[in-house]
This record gives structure tokens, sequence and C-alpha cells, in this order.
């Protein structure tokens, strides 16, 4: 390209107010933090450091007891932040929004579904009696069937619209909410009391061998992902724009959906359904890291998730004597900042 | 060359593109117009298969729109549509890298450096490099996604209403470039544009539409007329030579 005088007149026309006000408080974090790498960094030494703190503070008895104990509490809320917050994002990505996540696909709905099901029809003894890998396998079989059935509708229509899919998303959820509820209502009182033990997230009863299953699962996606990486970041322009460039948008949504299937039912299956965890992590990582890339923002995400999961049970186990469920907080913080970001900025 | 050859597209009963059939082929500037609603966006929309045609064939260079690879086209084909609403956060430098999607997939070679530095350049957003788009007025983001089209480094580059929500300023700076390109860079250029003036200033050639159908097709004197611009936009034009250039007067 030749080069001539240029023909523009540079700095001339001023950004808009609000957003050089965006700028200004964004300038000042970049001062505290430094470089978006360097603020990635940062996170990935305090998910360390609430590791360790996790792992070795406060051990009274025996460390052969105590360290792989809690080391299995450590790897499953590793695999939960990790399946959570690349879901999340996947997903936001997709639909372009920043405030809808996988569970609004109606995905948690199934799970309660599913283990309402299991108990309405085979009872408490049979529920705490089958192989909970087997168990496990099929809930798993069963989402990514779900996922797989109601995209493949979707795809072969017409039009596509990923609209259409979240709104039959919610209807779906509603459907199968109400469904669980309906039969929740039937059972006897200890069989729901066993089932609503279920449905909030715990860390301390996690299966050994549904941990090896589940962390084959993520490392699988994960590697995939890793492979999409420079396709996630065109696709964030937008999808006419990923078309102009070349990518083969559809095929790519439904390769995006299924990772995002098989990681919520991986969460979900672990340690129940935590509705706004994705939605925090998510959003914290676009508020730090400031840029959109997906080299930076999916570790960012994945680096808070463990920040919040494993710091946030140390401090309640150690500090307030495990006086509540970690879910409960998550969700009440989770909840406030959905209703902040609904009243800030819209659905957009 | 684009060939265009009976396409249509429907909505329900109305066809919005009916039966066109066009050659744009050669470097320079063609300029859709005509009244909203005539199809412009659609048939360009059309042309970078980001819409389904009912009916007829598109080829670039010989290559079926419909059949061929995405990522094959994007290497001869460019296109802006109208919106350019980003949910992400990007610097300028980041959205015109881009641009070498198609050619790199991802892992920027020298070459790929360089066609970056060069549109940055061509563009003049040398200093506005590592800015975030949400930080820049109109006029500088619409530079910043010219800027990546032209890194795409494509034989034709489709633009729809590039002049949209710009101040005059801004519109003939944009003109003027997308002439230098056209020019210096041997591209054909499709535009979608709302003022005649513009459209008769600086392309080589008009195509006008109406109702979904091409009425007129051919240079400025040709298009420039009173009769032919009445017929277009159902109401007088008054077309007078200003400074040498055939200027469209509407506002009687």
């Amino acid at each position: 390209m030749p080069t001539s005088p240029p023909l523009l007149q540079r700095g001339a026309d001023a950004a808009s107010p609000a957003s050089s006000r965006a700028a200004r408080a964004r300038a000042s974090l970049a001062l505290v933090l430094g470089s978006p790498r360097v603020r990635v960094a940062l996170l990935a030494l305090a998910a360390l450091a609430s590791i360790a703190l996790f792992l070795f503070v406060g051990i009274t008895g025996s460390w052969d007891f105590a360290i792989p104990f809690r080391g299995r509490k450590v790897a499953a809320m590793v695999l939960v932040a990790v399946a959570i917050g690349v879901s999340t994002v996947l997903f936001q990505t997709i639909t372009a929004n920043r405030i809808l996540t996988p569970s609004i696909m109606g995905f948690d709905a199934l799970y309660l579904l599913v283990q309402t099901t299991l108990m309405f029809v085979f009872g408490v003894s049979a529920f705490t009696s089958v192989d909970s890998r087997l168990v496990w396998l099929g809930e798993v079989a069963l989402m990514v069937g779900f996922a797989g059935l109601l995209f493949r509708w979707l795809f072969v229509g017409a039009k596509r619209s990923i609209y259409l899919l979240v709104l039959v998303g919610i209807v779906f959820g509603v459907f199968f909410r109400s469904l669980a509820s309906m039969m929740q209502r039937m059972l006897d009182p200890a069989a729901f009391a066993v089932l609503q033990d279920s449905f909030f997230a715990t860390f301390n009863a996690v299966d050994p061998a549904q941990l090896w299953l589940s962390a084959i699962a993520v490392i699988a996606v994960c590697v995939v992902a890793l492979r999409l990486l420079p396709v996630l970041d065109v696709l964030n322009l937008g999808e006419e724009q990923a078309i102009a460039l070349g990518v083969n948008h559809r095929r790519t949504v439904t390769i995006l959906l299924v990772l995002i299937t098989i990681l919520v039912a991986v969460s979900t299956s672990l340690v129940g359904p935590i509705t706004f965890f994705g939605l925090i992590v998510a959003n914290l990582a676009y508020l730090i890291v400031g840029s959109s890339r997906h080299a930076l923002v999916l570790p960012a995400t994945i680096f808070l998730g463990v920040i919040c999961l494993v710091g946030g049970q140390f401090v309640l186990e150690q500090v307030f004597g495990l006086g509540t469920v970690l879910s409960v907080v998550i969700e009440f913080v989770g909840g406030i900042l959905f209703i902040v970001l609904l009243l800030r900025k819209g659905i957009r | 060359m684009i060939s265009i050859s009976g396409v249509t597209k429907r909505y329900g009963r109305t066809a919005v593109v009916d039966d066109v059939s066009l050659e744009l082929g050669g470097s320079g500037i063609t300029s859709l117009i005509g009244p909203n609603g005539a199809g412009k966006s659609t048939l360009l929309s059309m042309i970078a298969r980001l819409l389904p045609m009912d009916e007829g064939t598109i080829t670039v260079d010989g290559l079926d729109v419909v059949k061929t690879a995405g990522s094959q086209l994007a290497t001869r084909l460019a296109v802006l549509r109208q919106d350019n609403h980003l949910a992400a956060r990007l610097t300028v430098r980041e959205l015109v890298a881009f641009g070498r999607y198609p050619h790199s997939k991802g892992r920027l070679t020298v070459l790929d450096r360089e066609h970056i530095e060069n549109a940055l350049e061509f563009l003049d957003l040398g200093g506005l490099e590592g800015r975030y788009l949400d930080e820049l007025s109109g006029g500088q983001r619409q530079r910043a996604f010219i800027a990546m089209v032209l890194a795409q480094d494509t034989k034709y580059v489709l633009l729809d209403e590039p002049l949209n929500n710009l101040d005059l300023r801004h519109a003939v700076e944009i003109m003027r470039l997308l002439r230098r390109v056209a020019d210096e860079m041997d591209k054909r250029i499709v535009i979608v544009l709302h003022d005649i003036n513009f459209a008769s200033v600086y392309s080589d050639e008009i195509i006008a539409m109406q109702k979904g159908r091409v009425l007129a097709h051919g240079g400025i004197d040709d298009i420039m007329q009173n009769a032919v611009l009445a017929n277009i936009y159902g109401m007088p034009i008054d077309v007078c030579e200003i400074a040498g250039q055939r200027i469209g007067y509407y506002y009687s």
C-alpha cells in the first residue's frame, strides 16, 4: 500500500462524556493492576494462594487424612469453577449477551427433574444404593441428549435464531421446574428431605469416582475450546461479521453448544445447581481483564471461580465454623448482581 | 467479477429482491441507490452470503457464494454491515487484526502484521490503535471498521451505508478514502448510499433500485438525469452542474 499525507485530522472529534468517564475509571484500574496479562497473572496467584490456604491451614489431626480429604474437595471445586466459568463465557459469546447464562436454557431445571423422577420412581433406598457413577453417566447423557434434541429441532428449521433458542430454553425450564415441583409435592416427607439435600450445592460429599469422570470430561472439553480460541474471538464480532470473515457460524455454534452442555452437566451433577455463580465470575472477569479476548477472559474466569469457591469455602469453614452453605452466599450475591446488571444495561 | 443472475428474495409473497441480474467487475466504486425498501441492503447481504436467496445464483470470480466454503470466499470478498454494535471490548488494533483471520486463522504472520500496519496507516489510525472502540467517536469507529475490511485484502469490498450517522466532514473523508482505495489498490467497492450527490461525485457507476428491481445501471451522466432520478425516487429532482459535478437539488 502506498503512503500519502494523512487525509484525516486526528483528535478533533472527542468521545462521548459517559464513555470517557468509563475510560478514566478503567485507566485508574490499569494503573493499579497493570496490563490485562498482569491482571490475569495476579488472579492466578490469588487462586493458587486460596488453594494453599484451604489445603494447609488449620489442620489439627493427621495430615495423612486431612490432605487427601481436603484435596478431593479442592479438586471438585476447581472442576466446578472451570466448568461453570468456561460454559458461561462460551454461552455469552454465542448469544452476545452478558446477562444470560446456561442455566436459563433450563439445565438446572432438568437436573431437578431427573433427580426428582429417580426419587419418585425408585424411592429413597434405591436412590442411595445404585452405583453413583452409573447415575452420573445417565444424568450427563440425558442432559447432552436433551440439548442435542433441542438444538437439532431448532437448527433444522427454516431459520436459526439464538433468541428463539433462549426463549425455548426458558419455556422448557419453567416446564421442567413445574413438573419437578409437582412430583415433589407427592413425595413422602423423608424422601423429600433427602432430595432437597442434594439440590443444594455442597462440596463436602463428592464421590471420588465421579470426580475422575468429571475431570476427564472437563479436560476434553477444554482441549477442544483451546483449539477454538481464535474462532471464539471472531464470534465476538457478531454473527454476520463472523460469517463475512469466513467462519462456519452454524457448525461452530453447534459445537460450542455441545461443549457447554457437557460442562453444565458436569457441574450440576457434581454439586447441584448454582444458578448465579457463572454470572458473577464471568462479569467480574470482563471487568477486571478489560479486554474481550478469550485467551485472557477464559483463564481469568476460571481463576476467579477458584478464588470464589475455594477461598469462600475456606472462609466459611475456618472463620464462620461452617455456619452456612457456600451456595447460599453465592446465590444471594449473584442474585443482587443480576438485578443490578438488568437495571443498568437492560437485556443487551 | 461478481455475477448476479436472476436473483430473487421473498418474504412471504412479497419479493424484496425481484429477478436481479448484474455484472460487477474491474476496479472502481459502484453505488447502490434507491428509496427505502428497494432491496439494496438485501441484495448486498445475499452477495455476501449473509442471507440465503430463493432463486438465482451469485458467483464471485466464478465461485458460487452458496456452495463455496465461507473461508475461501472471505479471501476474495469483504463486507461491512450497517450496524456495528459490538458486545465485545476490543482495541482498534485488535479489531483490524480480525481482518487477517481469513488468511491466518488467528496466528498472525509477518505478512499479516504488515497488512495491519498498512491499513492502520491508510486510515490514519496510528495514534488510536491502542484505544478501545467504546472510547472512540462514531467517525473514528467507522474508520476502524473500514481498516479491518481493508486488512482483509480482498478484491471486492461491500459496504452497507457506511456514511450512516456521520457528519458531513467525516462522510466526505470516508468517501475520499474509498476513492483512493479503489484507485490505488485496484479494488471493486460496492456501496449502499442514500445521498445521490455522494454517489454522483465519488463513484464510477450507479445502480438504481426500486421495489426489488434494478431500474437503471450506468455511468454518472446516465443516471444523474432529471427524468431518471424522478422515476427512481418518485419526486422531482433537479440536476445541476456545480464545480464540474452533477448535483441533484431535491429540496423543492
